[in-house]
Order: C-alpha cells, then structure tokens, then sequence
C-alpha cells in the first residue's frame, strides 16, 4: 500500500497496528500460562496470569481511543475505514480471549486445590495448541491483510470443535463411572469450554481480516463459503 | 483504464435521467474529456471527485453548453437527456432551451447586481414570463425551496449582494430553481462558505433531490459520501470509477480510486 500524502496518518495507522499485534501476542501469551499453570498446578503462577489481564484490558481500552481519534481526525475511508472498523472489532475478541486465560487460571487454581486423581489429558493441550494456532493465523493475517491466513484459521475451527466434542465425551465417561470425579470433570469441561471459546473469537478476527482486506462480509458462513465468496470477489 | 459502469440492483431502480455516451470534450486541441460514459439517475445526486483538472468541471459545463461561449471548445460523443432522448450536444439542440432544463449553481455566489427578487424573477422574464402574479407565485416558491424565504421575505427589494454569503448561495439556488430545471448542476457550491452555511446548502441538496436531478462537482470527498447517492471519480480526463456512494467510499473497485479517497494520491 502506498503512504498517504499526510506522514502523520501514515504513523498513526502505523502504530495502530502494531499495537493490536502487541495485544494479541499478549493474550496469546496469557492462554499458552494459564494451561501451563493448570497443568502444573502452580498456584502462585496462575495468580500472575489473572492480574495480567488487567494489562490486556488497558490495550483494549487505548486501542479503542486511537481509533476513534483516527476516526475524529481522519474521516477514514476505504481500506483505512476497513481497517479501523476492523481493530475496534479484533480488539474487543482480544480482550475475550484474555478474559478465557483468566478464567482457566481462576479453574486452575481450584483444580489443584482439589483432591483426587486429575482428569486432564493430553487433548486439552492439543486443543489449545490448534486454537492458539488459529489466533497466531489470523493475526498474521491481520498483519499482512492476508486472506489465505485468515481463512486457514477459519479451517482449523473444526478440529477445535471435534476435541472438544471428544474431550466433552471422556469427561462424561469418567463422571459416570466416579460420582467423585464430578466436580473435578465440570471445572475441566469449563476449561475446556473456554479454550474452545478461543478458538472462536480467533475466527472472529479472521473473518474481521477478510473484511479489512476484501470489503465482504463473512460472518456466519462456512469456511469453504468463506473461500468462495473470496474466489468471487 | 475503462469506466466501470456495472450496476448492482439498488442502481437499476432509478430511471435515467442523462447519459454521457462516448463524450470527449477539446479545448482547442487539448482533449479535456475521454471517452466519458455514464449515467446520471433520475432524482438522485451524483457527485464527481476527482484532483484539480481532472476534467470535472469541464464535464458538469457540458450538460449546460457553458462552453459553446467560447471558441475553439469542441464536443464529441452525445449527452442524452431523458425522457425525450435529446442530445444535449447536438449542434441542432439551441444552448438556451438547454439551460432552461438544466440550471447551474457556481463556486462564489453570484446573484445579479438586482434586489433579491429580481435575482429569482430574472429566468422567468426570460422565458417570457410577464404576468406580476404567476412571477410572485414562482419567486416565493423557489425562495422556499432554497430554505431563503423566512429569512428575505420582508427584504425582497434589497439587492442581492447585501445578504450573507450562505444567503446569497441559496438566493442563487432559488434562481436556479425559478425555472423549474430538471437538472441541477453544482460546481462546487459550498467552497466558499462557512461549515454552518455549508451544512445547510448540504441539508438543501438533500430536500431538492426529491424534485430535481442534482449533479455536483466538489473537492470535499466527505461532502460527496455525505449528500450524494452516486460517485463518480474522474482523472485526467477519464472516468475511472462510478459507482454507489457507499461502495466507492467503503470498497472501491479500482485502486486509483482507493489511493485518491484515502490520501494516498500523488
């Protein structure tokens, strides 16, 4: 894309951007600790993941205010009206992911505090490595306006949805067979649950992408319609 | 670079009320205009963009002949003018009877060294109007229509130039309107006034269209995605791009147009 003839526009944009990609590595970050904590049950550590969400908050807060200055400013249009209308919605599916990593934090902490055989598995872990793939996707994508990102990150949904459907049956299975274990199960179908909430708001911002960079509207399609109507436009 | 002239349905609702067809336009041997082709809708407002010498003006000065004033100036190609399909350029068509259809709003306003309502009445003495009573219905009338008539009614007999520069435009409007045009045309009519006077100049655009055709040339890109329902950029000379307001300003369809309306240009 070529600079506009106003720098100052250009820095602003600029630093937009970098600013929501910080937001992402970030909760990102906050996902990949808090089912590292959960899985090593250190408490202390899962407390650091729940007060850093303030700091996603905050971004959110200040991405926010930037582009309605932009806005105000600029009378954005075209690409840089896409673009910002686009942040203000990637930031606000930011800011929910964040809010997932607090919550498997808060469930990790209960979960250690608990007596009783574990009842997490290798699935949950799976998951949550294919969801945070999806957010690293459509970030890159984000970065790049780069559609065929995107729409690899709207793919992988799937798989997300078939571990949790599987991750969901096992629970189910131990609660049945250890009236015990049902406590324990809930808390880690929450977790579950959430991660799989993740893999959602990242298809959010993939579909967010797809319409900073092409202008169409992909919201409540299948990724395979998502492709077509790209291939169309 | 070809027009890109494909209508989405919304578009196609809207009976034709003038179509360029293959225009080019010459001063001289400079060629203004190339090859431009597009349709103005009826009772919709058209807004041309495009940077300095673009050919704009030059464009919007066709559909009223302004430029059989001078010599050397050459047309090609036609404007067709619905319903009867008159083309406006035809050597056979008188310029006058053309700009009895379609009137003219400029830049400065320009109201005649008259009272204000010899400013309105003017077109219709033209016309051959000579009935006090028909030409006092006709000049309220318009002076309503141009949001002016609370404001000079106890005041017609001043002259023109005494009101503000806002007044003036809407006198000017009002003139326009006297004779009942079909088509408007504005060259840039709010550049030289004051945001106020140019919200409501806008707000007037936006009532008259319910009447008349409105084509508009204006430097202000938000006053174009503001009042108009159809866009057309044009560069040197061509017309790159028309299209549904919304969609030139949230997704054109040819780059140049991106790069003009985001700043990128130049």
């Amino acid at each position: 894309m070529t600079d506009h003839t106003s720098k100052n526009f250009d820095l602003e944009l600029e630093s937009l951007r970098t600013y929501v990609l910080k937001m992402g590595g970030a909760a990102e970050q906050q996902v990949r600790k808090a089912i590292e904590g959960l899985y090593s049950g250190d408490q202390a550590f899962l407390e650091t993941v729940i007060r850093d969400d303030d700091r996603i908050n905050q971004m959110e807060i200040d991405i926010d205010a930037l582009c309605n200055q932009v806005i105000a400013k600029r009378q954005p249009t075209a690409i840089d009206l896409r673009m910002i209308v686009s942040v203000l919605k990637v930031i606000s599916d930011l800011e929910r992911i964040g809010d997932k990593a607090r919550k498997v934090a808060r469930l990790g902490i209960t979960l250690s505090s608990l007596s009783g055989d574990g009842v997490l598995n290798e699935g949950l872990n799976h998951m949550t490595e294919i969801a945070l793939k999806m957010l690293r996707l459509a970030l890159d994508g984000f970065a790049r306006v780069d559609v065929s990102l995107a729409t690899e990150a709207v793919h992988l949904d799937k798989l997300v949805n078939a571990e949790y459907q599987s991750i969901s049956r096992q629970l189910i299975t131990y609660m049945m067979e250890d009236p015990r274990a049902i406590t324990r199960s809930l808390d880690t179908l929450t977790i579950a649950k959430a991660i799989e909430r993740v893999g959602d708001h990242a298809t959010n911002i993939a579909e967010s992408v797809v319409y900073m960079a092409k202008g169409l509207n992909v919201r409540h399609i299948s990724a395979d319609e998502i492709e077509d109507r790209i291939a169309r436009s | 670079m070809n027009p890109i002239t494909e209508h989405n349905s919304r578009e196609t609702l809207s009976p034709l009320k003038a179509e360029a067809k293959k225009l080019n336009f010459y001063y001289g041997n400079f060629q203004a205009l190339k090859n431009i082709n597009m349709p103005i809708y009826e009772k919709k407002v058209t807004s041309l963009i495009g940077p300095s010498g673009c050919g704009k003006s030059t464009y919007l000065r066709c559909f009223n002949r302004m430029h059989d004033l001078y010599p050397g100036n050459r047309y090609e190609g036609a404007i067709e003018f619905h319903p009867d399909r008159t083309d406006l350029l035809s050597k056979k068509v008188d310029p006058i009877e053309v700009r009895m259809r379609i009137s003219m709003v400029f830049q400065k306003p320009n109201p005649f060294p008259k009272s204000i309502y010899e400013n309105v009445a003017y077109g219709l003495r033209v016309r051959g109007e000579s009935a006090r009573s028909v030409i006092d219905d006709k000049v309220e009338a318009a002076l309503r229509s141009a949001a002016l008539w609370g404001e000079v009614k106890d005041r017609l007999k001043e002259l023109g130039a005494n009101l503000s520069g806002g007044q003036q435009q809407r006198l000017c409007i009002a003139r326009a309107l006297a004779t009942d045009p079909e088509l408007l045309l504005f060259d840039e009519p709010t550049s030289a006034l004051d945001p106020i006077a140019t919200a409501s100049i806008e707000e007037l655009i936006t009532e008259l269209k319910e009447r008349v055709t409105i084509l508009i040339v204006t430097h202000n890109m938000q006053q174009a995605a503001r009042i108009s329902d159809f866009t057309a950029y044009m560069y040197i000379g061509e017309m790159v791009e028309f299209g549904v307001t919304d969609q030139i300003f949230i997704k054109p369809k040819r780059k140049e147009t991106e790069d003009y309306i985001t700043g990128r240009f130049g």
